[in-house]
């Protein structure tokens, strides 16, 4: 199905949408309906209505309908709120949009109108810094060379400017003549893809004869990218409203579910089943009380024929006696406490990035105790552990090493006094660097240049060239300035071999305007430009030199060129036009054609620019590691610069500790060898103390994921470290996938647009709101400034997270659990016939009021101090496991509930028996028992206390009484002068005293037994911590110093060896170390293959994937 | 072990508390049928014309101050049950103005077509067995009012409030009330509204404001109306002094003891375990992973 785009037809007007964005959910009329529905989907809330809807049957309700009817409408009132108001702001977005002014042309006149008002075909006039309101394809600019600069960031995130240009068929024509230009552009249908456009233009007569013109992705202008630098341009649109390639790609991304959220739903099934237990035994023998015993009893007056529901009515009573068993709270409050969480990381003032004064920020706030459970981290290398701030740092020009000894080559000596003396050599080479480029110089009013480029391979590069006084001036159409030592340089660029990750080079040709030659200027990886060198010239100095600077983790590019004679360059031009207006497989002609002219170049030099590490990244890595998560690198880039820079930053171990195992092939049958080799030698080494790592590139990885998941899968699963080297961004979410079907939690981190589809795929993505832009962070559910911050959203936040909702959750149900066991027990003494021990405002007190306070309070408990977690990561590993909330603690919560049930009960029955057993005052004592206990269980919980743990829990308990007390003296509520009356027996505060001691006696007792005798890490560390604050201390510090020891041991073999100006053999003994581990099988031995092939790296690579 | 110190002295001192009071228990409900109607209880209690009334002889063991508080208790009485705790309307009590607010009396809200005043089924079982005592052949006066809570009889139940059409129905429950006097004013009912939690529960009767000496001898002349032969229920006339603790209730004493034993217990039991296999605490060292590296 393709799309035929008549330029300014009305006839074709409704044929496809109008431009009218719309995100949002619901409209005024269906939002009740939707809202509710959607609302109701959740078991939990269909549950309660339920609950709500039994109790207003007065027969059966034990308490008031109002105690759960209150609470139910709050919590769907507050959620409804919140859509309402998201979605009113989604509204306010899309009206803006939709009704801002726009200049279309139509009929032939220029007229303004509303952008939601904006038809396929029609032709859309921008100025200056307007924003693009649909995908169009351009066809007219103020610039003469027919070019227009946009920004592309909210599409992308990358920051830079990008060139745009007008069709062929459009060049040239006068802009009072774009109001009566006819014409079909042939497109494809709208999709999502904003990397490709095929399609065809084709003007009517009397424009251009009857020519058909390829249009391509830098022939359009997609909606909500911004015109810059241009004064105005003009397009036609083509595709409009949610069809835009924006539209398309726009989805709901589906909300992530914690592994917690999940065990909480799973032990709400549980009790849910419980609880049915509990109706249908309770109901089964209220009903054979009732005709055994009740019938006799002459007060209860049981009619002898009741209707037919009669059976079900003591089982729903209990029913919704027990229905507080789930608490109605827990969601509400679980959502607060999240929120907080989400609130301590934007706060955390040890994640803000002073150097770029970025804080960091949780986008998704349900998800924090994720973070404390995290198993796999996959990270992307360039920007996320790099810096991605590409800085030119050496360079060999015709066998000569320039910036070795400084490791800086623009202050070598020898290079500025080679570049004083115009040495020819140095000058093609700057040349090279200067203009094989995509970069736009921007010239400020104040005479600064400033550049915009693409890649920052090539800003590095225009920005060395300029230091070495080849100053690209400026970009005039094709005409391209430079200002060499002070002399006007003018060079016409003919044609744009471009990039593609294929190619692995650019090239460009350009005619010298002073002698009319036309040269050849290439770069690209090594592998990509050695062998289309002038045959028989030696190129073993470059290939020693790149390989020399690989090792030192520098990305190499290869700079060449050659002279063309006139008839060769128009006898290639004809061909690459023809290439270029193909259909089929464009690329792939293009590429082809490129072939045929860039060979028999001279090899002038390699460049090396180096991609710091960010700050901390080792130590980072070292420390998650430690605290048993294992890494994988996805990258775009080069397997041998991967390994490079995993080497540097503690991913891998270098040898003899670590080993890498290398997956390659290019068919089916090698990749399928290779994982079974691999697996074969992770099975044997696991039992060695060895950190095996496996290295697959792209192209394996799609063979292994399609023909061999299984095999690869488990070869996930053993192995802690992995580096993807060469994989595509759909690649990275597959891989993330992968282990997602494992049961693994997955963490994603990546900065830039590529790493997007990653992140949210990933249970958690983390985005670094690094120079790639913005794209990442804010696909991202959190965002940080760098890849440092990772330890501590990973170790604190995650950690205490976790550790909090736990409580909290565990702590909710049992005081829920609590209640109800006392409702159970007291339905034995009372006939089985239902009643309530507690009154309705004792019932929707409890667990709006006198318990939710102080439990809110508990995201403020730390268990170990920041700096103990630090520096034992390894306790993380109780998170990761679920040790704090699984069904065996709460199997534990429910038997200390179970208990706590018991010893209240008994002792108010028996201390308030006979003439004191009155319902009221029982009902009292059984409720204080309960708060009493609450805030001993809380005390006792609680780790690190703060004045407001305790304001929280002891001024609950006062609460307690005050709300009681005001109660007392209302005259028409139930309880009246119940609580004074109370609190004046002594009686009372001795059973209190008896509640609490019996209760918690015990449970001390468990504590403490299992704090001294059978202590898990965490106990240990926190009576550490109680003993002598910092942990290494007396006789302490041995065992400590030897495992720091082992750490500086692995750190110091890699660390000072990057920085190492002299080539030094790395991994020197390596091949025969793993040679020797894996026997006679080398093929997948990478480090053979490292003095062979040993490559550059060019950041584009990752980019383009 | 500090709690066991603190505990084992209020034990002692409740269980002490407890063991003064003075109470005489009396159940009756057997002794009180006469013997041509024994194990046909049922058709005795129902029967309107049957002579109820019954004399018991109460010993004092020890000597009793006043006020000495007269008790009644039953067992296996469900006050609590769903269907009768909830059988009455506290409205209707208050004031006269809500006369016809008879909702959740249900079955004994209406009687003849007409609102019954107290309606439900508390009041309408209101206990109506009578006690009088005498001592050495004079009457022992039993003091009636201030039986109930003042706060029950100020603002609960009415001073205008008069019972209406009660136990006029075709069943008859328990006691009537008489209609002249305000409900404020019959704290029979107003006790015995205040429902128990327990099926085994004491009912005020009254106060015998002078003291008992020890060895004296009480005889009471009791009418045996209520019916609790059809659940089989006991009941028993209770006699009881009071002491800061209350009643007597050996409960709070035996737990004190018990729970301070423990904890001693508890504590020793510690105490023995550390001398015998002391342990370091907060030896780093004894942390999983330091022990062993790959240890997890």
């Amino acid at each position: 199905m393709r799309r035929y785009v008549y330029i300014d037809d009305s006839d074709q007007q409704d044929l496809y949408c109008d431009n009218r964005i719309s995100n949002r959910k619901y409209t005024i009329l269906n939002f009740l309906p939707k809202n509710l529905w959607e609302q109701f989907s959740r078991f939990m809330n269909q549950y309660f209505l339920l609950i709500a809807c039994l109790q207003l049957w007065s027969l059966i309700t034990p308490v008031n309908p109002a105690s759960t009817w209150g609470p139910l409408i709050f919590i769907f009132a507050v959620s409804a709120t919140k859509e309402a108001w998201d979605d009113y702001n989604r509204y306010l977005s899309d009206k803006q949009a939709n009704e801002k002014e726009v200049w279309v042309v139509k009929q032939g006149t220029k007229k303004q109108i509303q952008a939601q008002d904006i038809h396929v075909g029609n032709i859309v006039w921008l100025r200056e810094n307007d924003e693009v309101p649909c995908d169009l394809v351009l066809i007219g600019t103020s610039e003469p060379q027919g070019i227009c600069f946009i920004e592309t960031a909210a599409l992308d995130g990358e920051t830079d400017l990008k060139t745009r240009v007008i069709p062929s068929a459009c060049m040239g024509i006068a802009s009072e003549l774009l109001h009566k230009i006819k014409g079909v552009i042939e497109c494809s249908n709208p999709d999502k893809d904003i990397r490709r456009f095929d399609a065809n233009l084709r003007l009517f007569p009397p424009f251009i004869d009857n020519d058909l013109c390829p249009l391509t992705i830098n022939n359009t202008l997609l909606q909500s990218c911004y015109l810059r630098n241009t004064e105005w341009a003009c397009g036609v649109a083509v595709y409009t409203g949610n069809e835009t390639k924006l539209g398309m790609s726009r989805g709901i991304p589906e909300p992530k579910l914690t592994a917690v959220d999940a065990m909480i739903d799973k032990l709400i099934g549980a009790i849910f089943l419980f609880q049915i237990v509990v109706v249908i035994v309770l109901g089964i023998a209220g009903n054979v009380w009732k005709d055994t015993e009740a019938r006799k009893q002459w007060y209860v007056m049981y009619p002898t024929e009741g209707p037919w529901y009669e059976l079900l009515v003591i089982p729903l009573r209990f029913e919704l006696l027990c229905s507080i068993m789930i608490p109605i709270s827990i969601k509400v409050s679980l959502d607060l406490v999240k929120s907080l969480y989400a609130k301590f990381i934007d706060w955390d003032e040890e994640m803000y990035d002073e150097e770029t004064t970025t804080p960091s920020h949780a986008t998704n706030t349900a998800i924090s105790e994720d973070l404390g459970q995290v198993e796999y981290i996959l990270t992307d290398k360039t920007g996320t552990l790099t810096e991605n701030r590409m800085i030119f740092r050496r360079c060999c020009i015709n066998g000569i090493f320039y910036g070795n000894e400084s490791g800086d080559a623009l202050k070598d000596k020898e290079l500025l006094n080679a570049v004083g003396s115009n040495n020819p050599d140095v000058i093609r080479f700057l040349t090279v660097m200067a203009l094989c480029n995509t970069v736009v110089p921007l010239k400020s009013k104040s005479g600064v240049i400033s550049y915009k480029a693409q890649s920052q391979d090539e800003d590095a590069l225009v920005h060395a060239a300029a230091r070495l006084h080849m100053v690209l001036v400026n970009k005039n159409g094709n005409i391209l300035e430079i200002n060499f030592n002070g002399l006007v340089i003018l060079y016409e660029i003919l044609d744009t071999l471009e990039f593609t990750s294929d190619r692995k080079r650019m090239s460009v040709v350009v005619k010298d305007c002073q002698n009319e030659k036309l040269i050849l200027l290439s770069k690209g990886a090594d592998e990509a430009i050695l062998p289309c060198a002038v045959s028989g010239k030696q190129v073993r100095t470059f290939v020693e030199a790149v390989e020399q600077y690989a090792q030192l983790g520098l990305r190499t590019l290869c700079l060449a060129w050659r002279e063309l004679r006139e008839d060769e360059y128009k006898e290639w031009s004809l061909m690459f036009k023809d290439a270029n207006s193909t259909f089929v497989d464009r690329e792939w002609k293009l590429a082809e054609v490129c072939q045929r002219l860039e060979h028999d170049l001279e090899i002038l030099g390699i460049t090396a620019i180096e991609d710091h590490l960010q700050d901390g990244v080792p130590e980072t890595i070292e420390t998650l590691r430690k605290a048993g998560i294992n890494f994988w690198m996805l990258t775009g880039d080069k397997q041998n610069t991967a390994i490079q820079i995993a080497l540097s930053c503690n991913f891998i171990s270098p040898e003899p500790k670590g080993q890498l195992l290398l997956i390659n092939g290019k068919s089916e049958d090698e990749v399928c060898r290779s994982i079974e080799r691999v697996l074969l030698t992770m099975k044997i080494t696991t039992s060695e103390p060895k950190d095996v790592a496996f290295v697959v590139d792209g192209w394996a990885l799609e063979i292994a994921l399609k023909h061999h998941r299984h095999a690869f899968t488990e070869l996930a699963i053993l192995s802690r470290t992995a580096i993807c080297c060469r994989v595509t961004p759909s690649q990275k979410a597959q891989l993330v996938e992968l282990l997602k079907t494992c049961d693994y939690k997955t963490l994603a981190i990546g900065d830039g647009g590529n790493d997007v589809r990653m992140i949210q795929q990933a249970d958690i993505g983390v985005g670094i709101s690094g120079r790639e832009g913005l794209q990442a962070a804010r696909a991202a559910d959190y965002s940080i400034g760098k890849f440092k911050f990772l330890k501590r959203l990973i170790l604190v936040h995650g950690r205490y997270s976790y550790n909090r909702t736990a409580f909290l959750s565990q702590y909710s149900f049992y005081k829920s659990l609590l209640i109800c066991f006392i409702q159970i027990f007291f339905s034995f003494i009372s006939g089985v016939s239902g009643t309530s021990l507690f009154n309705s405002v004792s019932l929707m007190a409890y667990n709006v009021f006198y318990t939710s306070i102080p439990v809110v309070v508990s995201v403020l408990d730390k268990d170990l101090s920041e700096r103990t977690v630090m520096e034992h990561p390894q306790i993380l590993f109780y998170c990761q496991a679920g040790r704090l909330l699984n069904p065996s603690t709460f199997a534990g919560w429910f038997g200390r509930s179970l208990f706590h049930a018991l010893v209240v009960f008994v002792v108010s029955i028996h201390a308030y028996a006979d003439e004191k057993s009155e319902m009221d005052e029982l009902s009292m004592v059984a409720l204080s028992g309960c708060i009493w206990l609450q805030a001993f269980v809380m005390t006792m919980e609680t780790n690190s206390f703060t004045i407001l743990q305790h304001l929280a829990i002891w001024g609950n308990l006062a609460f307690f009484y005050i709300i009681n007390c005001i109660v007392s003296t209302i005259p028409s509520a139930g309880m009246y002068t119940i609580m004074f009356r109370l609190c004046k027996q002594p009686s009372y505060w001795i059973t209190m005293i008896l509640i609490v001691t019996a209760g918690m006696g015990p449970v001390l007792a468990l504590k403490y037994f299992r704090f001294t005798y059978r202590s898990s890490a965490i106990n240990k560390l926190q009576q550490a911590e109680r003993l002598c604050g910092p942990i290494l201390s007396l006789g302490n510090v041995e065992p400590q110093l030897r495992s720091i020891e082992k750490d500086v041991a692995s750190l110091s073999i890699t660390q000072p060896k990057n920085r190492n100006p002299v080539y030094e053999p790395l991994l020197s003994d390596s091949p025969t170390a793993t040679r020797r581990s894996l026997g006679p099988s080398t093929s997948f031995d990478f480090f053979q293959g490292t003095q062979s092939r040993l490559s550059s790296t060019y950041s584009r690579n990752c980019k383009d994937n | 072990m500090l709690i066991s110190v603190i505990f084992i002295p209020i034990g002692v001192a409740s269980l002490l508390a407890s063991r003064d009071v003075v109470e005489i228990v009396d159940r009756y409900e057997t002794d009180c049928i006469p013997a041509n109607y024994t194990g046909d209880e049922l058709s005795f209690i129902q029967d309107p014309s049957s002579n109820k009334t019954c004399s018991r002889t109460l010993t004092v063991p020890k000597h009793m101050k006043q006020p000495i508080y007269v008790y009644y208790q039953l067992d296996n009485f469900y006050q609590n049950h769903r269907r009768y705790v909830k059988s009455r309307n506290d409205k209707q009590l208050r004031s006269a103005d809500n006369a016809n607010s008879t909702s959740g009396c249900d079955p004994e809200d209406r009687a003849n077509g007409s609102p019954i005043v107290p309606c439900g089924l508390i009041a309408w079982s209101l206990f109506n067995d009578t006690y009088n005592f005498s001592l050495n052949n004079e009457a022992l006066t039993v003091n009636t009012s201030g039986i109930s809570w003042k706060s029950d009889r100020d603002k609960k139940f009415g001073d205008n409030v008069y019972p209406r059409n009660f136990q006029n129905g075709t069943l008859i429950g328990g006691k009537r009330l008489d209609p002249s006097r305000p409900l404020s004013e019959q704290e029979d009912l107003i006790v015995w509204m205040r429902t128990a939690a327990l099926p085994t529960f004491r009912k005020l009767y009254g106060k015998i404001e002078v003291d008992l000496e020890a060895n004296s001898t009480i005889s009471v002349t009791l009418e045996n109306n209520y019916n609790t032969y059809s659940f089989g229920g006991k009941k028993k006339l209770v006699l009881s002094t009071t002491r800061w603790l209350g009643g007597k209730n050996d409960f709070l004493g035996i737990a004190y003891l018990t729970v301070g034993g423990l904890c001693f217990f508890l504590a020793m039991a510690f105490i023995v375990v550390y001398l015998v296999k002391p342990r370091q605490l907060g030896d780093p060292s004894y942390l999983s992973w330091n022990r062993s590296p790959s240890g997890h």
